[in-house]
């Protein structure tokens, strides 16, 4: 097998121009599609993190209907004390969950007494959230992040619109499920920046501070976020906890919870999902590419060689051996072409880091693209181009290998 | 017992929609270490009749009998497995590997074809360097030799597998005459060396002489066979 190879690589240099042309052609492939690919995982991965760990968190369970109505924030969905407590025995026995936290979404009204304008507010337990949607913090501008009691964390536009400051007085007017309105007077804690996706323009008040608010008792849950320890195992973690849940039953057999991953809940999913697809479609070209040169380049070569094949065969080698022969040649254009484009890709995706692109994403900017050498990506690319270089030569291959000796010879 | 025998061989092609009589039911038969010739113009049929003697091509009728296989029945993979254990080619064109050396080219049928131990490999191929005066040359590309060198290469190539028959068509035509007699002393020494069988086709009166046994063919019958000595056409 390694003489076959020596032959494959000699045979190679004796169209050497011919070879470095494919070779450089699956080169630039390789090239495109492993930036490319290590360019849109770190966008994609960059906003995935902003949106799960700044507000969703990677997965949210609430109780069964809640999704379909979110819009209106219900209160009448909300999740009973019983129930929220159930729930935190499952999240709390899964080994993969890292935090969870706990909240009331409402709508309600805000006031500086000069004016008014509507308001959507996620009532939190500090310690928890900030655990479970770890950057909440960084998004504070003004202020302390450690929200206390009466104390309301404006969104970023709501409180330049309203011309509010950290101190200043505002009052937070809810309507409970009874129907009944109710206010209380708070204190802006701080400004919260703008977040891109659901609940990006929430403003933030305490479990406590809302229950009192919407006269709540007992108490009740709207939602539970939570915090995986792997964020790649979410869909492990989503498949067993989907499970257990779907076990916790009411009187008449229908689930009690509904349970989604941040996909779900994010528009940006499917901006992520559309990356899939174009990085799908550049790795089809890609494939194109190898197939459509390696092929080329093996026609020519075995059209070629005719004489050549027919003396290897009249002097005994086996049809099969002359088939690897040439799927080897195909092989060794394809490895030269991975081996010199993931050598490349190497230099330019850490030449892009230096570079420092920065983008924006929403009302944020400055998000610095980080492209980074994934070693999976470069194994599959590596992988598919290798295998799409022996099928490319397989036809030339497989017609090398049924010449017949006698008509081969007389080849000129 | 004969090593070749032809009986009734027949081979027809097809050139368009005619049908052309190649050879028209030959009978012969070769004896172990014979040299032997078919001699004969253009188109007389040599080159077809040892195409079929080596496995390259089957019979249209008649039978064929190769080291005592008949060749007719043999299926492309059986036919390669044959070739190799059994009979070595030299070319008139000397068809060497041009990406592999002098010595790999010797090399090949025994790494390929025929796979043996390195040592032995080594052993056999320097003896037959030595043999047909390569040794110097062995680590030279086929496009740094001259003609008469390739052919040697060529000869030394056919015959590492220790055939029991070497096939040559045309060896000496691309050949001055002084190369392409001592080509034919080097197969004749090599026969007597090993007792292999040598049969070569040429067209070139000046070294039918050479041959031990001459089979003369004209538009694929076999018009006449002699013996060195012999004035006899049959």
């Amino acid at each position: 097998m390694l003489k076959i190879f020596k032959m494959a690589v000699r045979n190679t240099h004796r169209y050497a121009r011919r070879s470095l042309l494919i070779v450089s052609l699956i080169a630039v492939g390789v090239i495109f599609v492993q930036v490319y690919m290590a360019a849109t995982n770190s966008y994609k991965t960059l906003i995935i993190s902003q949106i799960t760990d700044s507000m969703l968190g990677h997965l949210q369970m609430h109780k069964k209907g809640y999704l379909v109505s979110v819009e209106n924030v219900p209160l009448n969905m909300n999740l009973t004390t019983e129930q929220t407590a159930r729930a935190e025995a499952i999240l709390k026995a899964n080994p993969m969950v890292e935090s969870y936290s706990t909240r009331i979404k409402l709508g309600g009204m805000i006031s500086n007494f000069a004016e008014t304008t509507n308001i959507r507010l996620a009532a939190i337990d500090p310690k928890k959230e900030f655990k479970t949607a770890p950057l909440l913090p960084s998004r504070v501008l003004e202020g302390n992040n450690n929200l206390k009691a009466d104390e309301v964390l404006v969104p970023e536009l709501l409180a330049k619109g309203m011309k509010l400051k950290t101190g200043d007085t505002v009052v937070l007017v809810a309507t409970n499920k009874d129907g009944s309105v109710n206010g209380k007077q708070f204190t802006v804690g701080g400004i919260i920046e703008t977040a891109p996706g659901p609940g990006g323009r929430d403003g933030y008040i305490l479990l406590a501070d809302a229950m009192e608010l919407l006269r709540m008792d007992p108490p009740e849950i709207s939602e539970i976020a939570v915090h995986l320890k792997d964020f790649g195992k979410l869909d492990t973690a989503f498949n067993a906890l989907a499970k257990a849940f779907m076990q916790e039953k009411t009187k008449d057999g229908k689930p009690v919870f509904e349970i989604h991953t941040w996909e779900k809940l994010s528009p940006f999913a499917s901006i992520a999902k559309m990356i899939d697809m174009m990085t799908l479609l550049v790795k089809i070209m890609l494939v194109a590419i190898v197939l459509i040169g390696i092929m080329n380049v093996m026609i020519m070569s075995v059209y070629e060689r005719t004489r050549e094949i027919g003396t290897i065969a009249a002097i005994g080698t086996q049809p099969n051996t002359i088939l690897a022969m040439f799927m080897a040649e195909g092989l060794c254009l394809g490895l030269a072409g991975v081996i010199a484009g993931n050598i490349i890709s190497v230099v330019v995706i850490y030449g892009v880091r230096l570079l420092h692109i920065t983008f924006s994403f929403g009302m944020r900017e400055g998000f610095i693209l980080t492209p980074s050498v994934n070693p999976l990506d470069f194994s599959i690319i590596s992988a598919i181009v290798l295998a799409v270089a022996v099928f490319g030569s397989l036809q030339p291959a497989w017609k090398a290998s049924r010449l017949e000796p006698v008509k081969a010879l007389k080849s000129i | 017992m004969s090593i070749i025998s032809g009986k009734d061989l027949k081979k027809y092609y097809l050139a368009g929609e005619t049908k052309v009589e190649a050879l028209k039911g030959l009978n012969f038969t070769l004896d172990p270490g014979d040299f032997a010739a078919f001699v004969g113009p253009s188109g007389s049929g040599k080159t077809t009749l040892l195409s079929l003697i080596g496995c390259l091509d089957k019979p249209t009728g008649g039978v064929l009998e190769v080291c005592g296989t008949d060749v007719g029945k043999l299926d492309r993979k059986a036919g390669a497995r044959f070739r190799g254990e059994h009979i070595g080619f030299v070319f008139q064109d000397f068809n060497l590997i041009p990406v592999l050396t002098v010595y790999e080219n010797i090399e090949y049928p025994l790494m390929i074809v025929n796979p043996l131990p390195e040592n032995e490999r080594r052993k056999r191929i320097m003896a037959l360097l030595e043999e047909v005066g390569m040794t110097d040359q062995q680590h030279k590309y086929p496009d740094q030799l001259s003609g008469g060198q390739k052919q040697r290469v060529a000869v030394a190539r056919a015959l590492v597998t220790r055939p029991k028959l070497v096939l040559a068509d045309e060896p000496t035509a691309n050949l001055d005459h002084k190369t392409a007699y001592m080509i034919l002393e080097l197969m004749k020494k090599m026969r007597a060396e090993t007792g292999t069988t040598f049969i070569f086709s040429t067209h070139d009166q000046k070294i039918i002489g050479e041959a031990e046994r001459i089979f003369t063919l004209e538009d694929g019958e076999l018009t006449g066979t002699s013996r060195t000595g012999d004035n006899n056409n049959a």
